[in-house]
């Protein structure tokens, strides 16, 4: 097999590329663009950034989105991370399989059909008590929440299932509680799966739109819902610069993550080499 | 809650008794399981069934089996089937093409390949638009050159490159995350047993890089059948899809109707998954290892 980079695959590759981000960059550009038009670029200004600051719907549905995608986060990485672990402890194969393939369930469902879902039952019930709105920010909640969860369980169960099984034996034994050996033992030991776990739950939350869609209240607006009432409009250069920073906020959280990443390798890499050193050596220095 | 009720002294491991955060971690959820995820595709059901005073009625199906939403969900299928193809055929050289390279330029590529997913596709599908617009960007390019301009919003072609551009990558990281696990001794020995460059592709590479292929058509499939604003901005509501039944009916408060669209796309994916799993399963077993 040839490991060398081939002519036709950089080619390739260099198209695909192109095709992925030149969308993007046309948005980009004419962010800063003068005029409305998008053929033609008139000179450099911020204009459009200042109107899109200027207007507090902007702001407000930006901190809509933050609250709503750190409180799902919070929740099904809590909740999601406890479920791992009393998964991983499941005897009863049958429960186990069907519970994996309940969870699975939304991330499997088209997004229309989990909102649609659940927008019914809240409707259903909302009408049943009587509220005079079944719809709320407490549903929509409940909705990122219940899509979070499959991927905080995904990302965490393999943690639970590699880990060395003697090692919370040992706690109980020096006399931990069952509790306390979850969180000194089992805890540190998973916490890379909680945290991808968190961080993905938090990113799907914040980018969604189909699920909030049929689940949002009056009064509770996204960032993707404004976006989405943005571009019904007539089109606005505004839009080309909040996407540009949502570009730019995303392209700085995944270098930044690359590096801890990275960094993480490199430590572990560190303790690896240390595991391997000579006991003997290691006590002279 | 009957979790883990049974069995303990027959089936525990090493003998020791499970603790009681062990037994009930998962209760909280499984009982958002049952209420939030079982319980509203139950509501589904009923919905379908019922009319606005909660009747039975079978008229919300019937209604779906009628020459209008047949046609919908016709052109639904043809249109998302088209744009998984292409993802394929697209995503699948991409995806071989950068598992052949340098680990460092792996992550960075693959990197690259996230960033749009990444931002929200109502972004990436509205770009298309300023791209494709009669006063847009493509059609400025195409004049400077004499050709003219053309026309390519709202039409059926738009509709499958918003598809195809929107969920490109989810094709790519699955087999990716394949080709980076594939056996590379297989690939040596079949060389070295006589097979030319072509042969080792087709009968070494391909059949071990199918579950990602199965699990990337699939992650292309199912947002693209079932997507209403793509369509709505691309196809500019002439090209209504099942996605936009569902969500004119939802808009108009006719929730019955909606369920009942939605079920029939619900029962349509999963005849579609369990065909593809037979297929892939089929597949797994074709000749690579006896």
């Amino acid at each position: 097999m040839k490991k060398k980079r081939s002519l036709p695959s950089i080619l390739y590759l260099s198209l695909l590329f192109l095709f992925l981000f030149a969308p993007i960059a046309v948005l980009i550009v004419f962010s800063f663009n003068e005029g409305r038009s998008t053929v033609n670029l008139s000179g450099f200004s911020l204009r459009w950034y200042k109107n899109l600051f200027s207007d507090e719907a902007t702001l407000q549905s930006l901190c809509n989105s933050l609250i709503l995608a750190v409180s799902s986060a919070a929740i099904s990485t809590v909740m999601g991370t406890l479920a791992a672990y009393g998964i991983s402890r499941m005897r009863r194969k049958y429960f186990k399989g069907l519970l994996l393939g309940v969870t699975n369930v939304p991330m499997m469902n088209p997004d229309i059909i989990t909102g649609i879902s659940l927008m019914l039952m809240f409707v259903f019930t909302g009408t049943l008590l009587g509220l005079a709105e079944s719809l709320s920010f407490a549903t929509m909640l409940i909705a990122h929440v219940t899509f979070n969860l499959p991927y905080v369980i995904l990302s965490v169960l393999p943690k639970f299932n590699q880990m060395d099984p003697s090692m919370p034996e040992a706690a109980l034994d020096l006399g931990c509680t069952p509790v306390k050996s979850f969180f000194r033992v089992e805890l540190p030991e998973i916490m890379p799966g909680v945290m991808t776990g968190g961080l993905m739950a938090f990113t799907l939350s914040l980018d969604d739109f189909v699920i909030s869609y049929f689940t949002k209240g009056s009064g509770f607006q996204t960032l993707p819902l404004l976006i989405y009432g943005m571009t019904k409009k007539t089109v606005t250069p505004k839009i080309y610069a909040l996407a540009t920073l949502i570009f730019l906020s995303i392209l700085i959280l995944l270098i930044l993550t690359n590096v801890i990443q990275s960094r993480d390798e490199r430590k572990q890499m560190k303790i690896q080499k240390s595991l391997n050193r000579d006991p003997v050596a290691d006590k002279e220095d | 809650m009957t979790v883990n009720r049974t069995g303990q002294e027959k089936r525990a491991p090493r003998g020791v008794a499970r603790s009681f955060l062990q037994r009930f971690a998962a209760a909280p959820h499984v009982v958002w399981s049952v209420l939030f995820i079982i319980v509203p595709l139950l509501f589904v059901v009923y919905y379908s069934f019922t009319d606005r005073e909660f009747a039975f009625t079978l008229d919300n199906i019937k209604g779906v089996f009628t020459a209008r939403y047949m046609t919908i969900l016709l052109r639904s299928l043809k249109l998302a089937l088209i744009a998984t193809v292409v993802c394929l055929l697209v995503g699948y050289p991409a995806a071989y093409f950068i598992s052949r390279l340098s680990p460092r330029r792996q992550k960075m590529l693959i990197m690259l390949i996230m960033l749009p997913m990444w931002m929200n596709f109502l972004i990436r599908t509205y770009a298309w638009m300023v791209l494709l617009q009669d006063e847009g960007i493509i059609n400025g390019v195409l004049e400077q050159f004499g050709i003219g301009k053309l026309r390519m919003m709202y039409t059926e072609g738009a509709v499958v490159l918003g598809m195809v551009y929107d969920y490109l990558p989810y094709m790519i990281l699955p087999i990716y995350s394949v080709m980076t696990k594939l056996d590379i001794r297989l690939v040596e020995a079949a060389s070295d047993l006589g097979c030319n460059s072509f042969g080792v592709f087709r009968k070494v590479i391909v059949p071990q890089s199918m579950p990602g292929v199965v699990s990337g058509l699939m992650m292309v499939f199912v947002p693209s059948v079932s997507t209403f604003y793509i369509s709505q901005k691309l196809g500019g509501g002439k090209f209504y899809l099942i996605g936009d039944a569902i969500e004119t009916q939802f808009n108009a408060n006719n929730l019955h109707m909606a369920a009942s669209l939605s079920l029939i796309l619900m029962i349509l994916l999963l005849v579609g998954m369990f065909v593809m799993n037979r297929f892939s399963a089929d597949d797994a077993g074709g000749g690579l290892i006896p």
